[in-house]
């Protein structure tokens, strides 16, 4: 057993809990593994087992809650994780057509990471921002008005960003998560 | 009819998102009031005259609603819904970010109303960043005694608490959310019990809309009447409508009830590049799409939509032109709640599946009549079959656009020649 989450965010697991009735420390399922998924850099078996143990149950159901929602990845990605809407009103405007023009210069098919490590692309559904389509979120972060010249800008900027950040992997930018308390 | 901004306030009153500011207009005044001054009977009186029905699809009456609620000691829970995953639905997240102090006050009555001691406001995951100044918002309420224990010098004691999800539609119906806040899976489960007599941790629980709860501070303060005298006599008030896809200004509009559809779209710059209206969804993916020659003269309430065979919802309204394929419409919606289907009752799962299986091959140009026949035969295998209504939202634009348009289904299957007259 691993405690990686708990050295590295003791105290906003304290204030994850202080959210939820005293005995219901599974309701902090959900913020814990945002924060596991932080620790860790993805929901690994290790991070899965110590967010199970914090909240009393087994890892089997955190493991289930893992796979359920999709802001949680399973899998090592990318420093920046790309999520893409690809959903009905986002595509209205375009956005299956500036798919290819994102995916070439990211390096990366849809549902893959690029071979420098640097970004993982994900189409997604609706991310409620459709006045503002097409749009993204990269590690949680919005982007708004897409087409192929934003696109062109916001991939250089990503890429001047992890310049600048040589160390930049997996966190997902849920951070600083200290904002949570 | 022009537009009518009650819960989009901020729009016209600029830092509306600050304490001070809010308070200047007389922000927390109705609360302060309530707690003080109202029994709870009284406040859930004032509601129900106000003829205030939830905002987030439903169109249930809120008064009714909190009425439910066993009365006696013991904890209860409000809990807003901000999931707001609908496709083509943008409002609640305005209100959360812009028109954040509404909220919390319009909540915190409702728990006054209802008794409830303290507020869970569940929003999607994609909303970190807001939840974090939404946060903020709550901790100024509360360092300024507007939230907390022995709420002005009163015994009545109110925390209010956001709460994330993690990307996952079904949390949008209510006892997926619970299910989901109580650190499970996000799936529904069988009504009764309803949320009011045993909700979250089995406790008497009400679950409202963000829009609805914001609606209800400037219903205590400008009364039931003046509220009953905007929109329609069966759907009063106003509503913030989602406009999305083909129009020249996507956005929200917060209309009187009512309002003609055709008001709407003029609103949002109409249908762009000058092209024709060819349909449009009135409640996002999850709704019927209606062709653009029967939808000018809707009247946007509630009793109206459905007396035309369609729905107002939360009224995302997905707007789509003349160049539109509804065949790629209904594979599109198809792949969406594919994706979203909890996995709980097979027909749902499953049929969300072959619906994408058979709409890929449609809208690849190597589908057949049979396949058209197939799509009927998965939406009766779905039909009826599910525990929530997921599985019904899923055949909405199957069902639809196979009736509506059919000359997209000839086409796709190639009964239609090359450059033949489309009539949408």
């Amino acid at each position: 057993m691993t405690d990686l989450l708990q050295q590295r965010f003791g105290s906003e697991i304290q204030a994850a809990f202080a959210r939820y009735p005293a005995g219901r420390e599974k309701s902090a399922a959900l913020p814990l593994l945002y924060l596991a998924q932080a620790a860790y850099g993805h929901l690994s078996t290790e991070a899965i087992e110590e967010v199970a143990q914090l909240i009393g149950s087994d890892s089997t159901h955190v493991r289930g809650l893992a796979g359920f929602y999709s802001l949680f990845l399973e899998q090592p990605h990318g420093g920046f994780v790309v999520q893409y809407c690809n959903d009905l009103p986002c595509a209205l405007r375009g956005s299956e057509d500036f798919l290819p023009v994102l995916e070439e210069k990211l390096g990366c098919k849809a549902g893959a990471t690029s071979a420098d490590g640097l970004f993982t692309l994900e189409c997604v559904m609706c991310l409620a921002a459709c006045d503002r389509a097409p749009m993204a979120q990269i590690n949680l972060d919005y982007v708004y008005d897409l087409n192929p010249e934003s696109l062109d800008l916001l991939v250089t900027e990503l890429r001047a960003k992890a310049a600048s950040d040589p160390e930049r992997r997996a966190p997902f930018g849920f951070g600083p998560p200290s904002e949570m308390k | 009819m022009p537009q009518l901004n009650l819960v989009l306030r901020h729009r016209d009153i600029p830092g509306l998102h600050e304490l001070a500011v809010y308070q200047t207009n007389g922000g927390y005044a109705q609360l302060r009031r309530a707690v003080t001054e109202l029994t709870p009977e009284a406040v859930i009186d004032i509601v129900k005259a106000s003829g205030l029905r939830g905002r987030g699809g439903a169109g249930f009456p809120t008064g009714l609603k909190w009425s439910f609620v066993p009365k006696g000691p013991g904890q209860k829970y409000i809990v807003v819904n901000n999931d707001e995953s609908e496709p083509g639905t943008f409002k609640d997240h305005e209100i959360m970010l812009r028109n954040p102090h509404q909220l919390i006050e319009g909540a915190a009555i409702a728990a006054y109303a209802v008794g409830a001691s303290a507020v869970y406001i569940y929003s999607r995951g994609e909303f970190w960043k807001s939840a974090q100044s939404f946060d903020r918002a709550i901790a100024e309420a509360r360092a300024a005694g507007l939230l907390g224990q022995r709420l002005f010098g009163t015994d009545y004691n109110l925390e209010v608490y956001t709460s994330l999800g993690a990307g996952a539609y079904i949390c949008g119906e209510e006892t997926a959310l619970l299910s989901s806040l109580q650190g499970d899976l996000g799936q529904p489960r069988l009504k009764p019990p309803f949320p009011a007599v045993a909700g979250l941790y089995a406790r008497p629980t009400v679950v409202n809309n963000t829009e609805t709860l914001a609606n209800v501070p400037l219903i205590l303060e400008r009364g039931a009447d003046w509220y009953k005298g905007i929109g329609t006599e069966k759907s009063p008030g106003t509503k913030v409508c989602c406009v999305s896809g083909h129009v020249e200004r996507p956005g929200n509009y917060e209309i009187p009830l009512g309002t003609p559809f055709k008001e709407l779209l003029a609103m949002a710059g109409g249908v762009w590049k000058g092209r024709r209206l060819k349909a449009m969804m009135p409640a996002g993916a999850s709704s019927p799409a209606t062709p653009g020659e029967q939808c000018m003269d809707l009247l946007l309430d509630w009793e109206s939509m459905a007396a035309a065979g369609s729905t107002l919802g939360s009224a995302s309204f997905i707007i789509m032109d003349e160049t539109t394929d509804m065949v790629w419409v209904a594979m599109k919606t198809s792949q969406f709640f594919k994706h979203e289907s909890c996995g709980k009752c097979s027909p749902c799962r499953e049929g969300t599946f072959w619906l994408t299986k058979v709409y890929g091959r449609l809208n690849a140009g190597s589908g057949t009549t049979e396949d058209v026949a197939l799509v009927g035969e998965i939406i009766e295998q779905i039909r009826d079959k599910c525990f929530c209504p997921l599985g019904e939202f899923a055949l909405s634009a199957p069902r639809s656009t196979m009736a509506k348009f059919p000359e997209d289904y000839r086409r796709a299957v190639g009964t239609v020649e090359n450059g033949a007259q489309q009539d949408g």
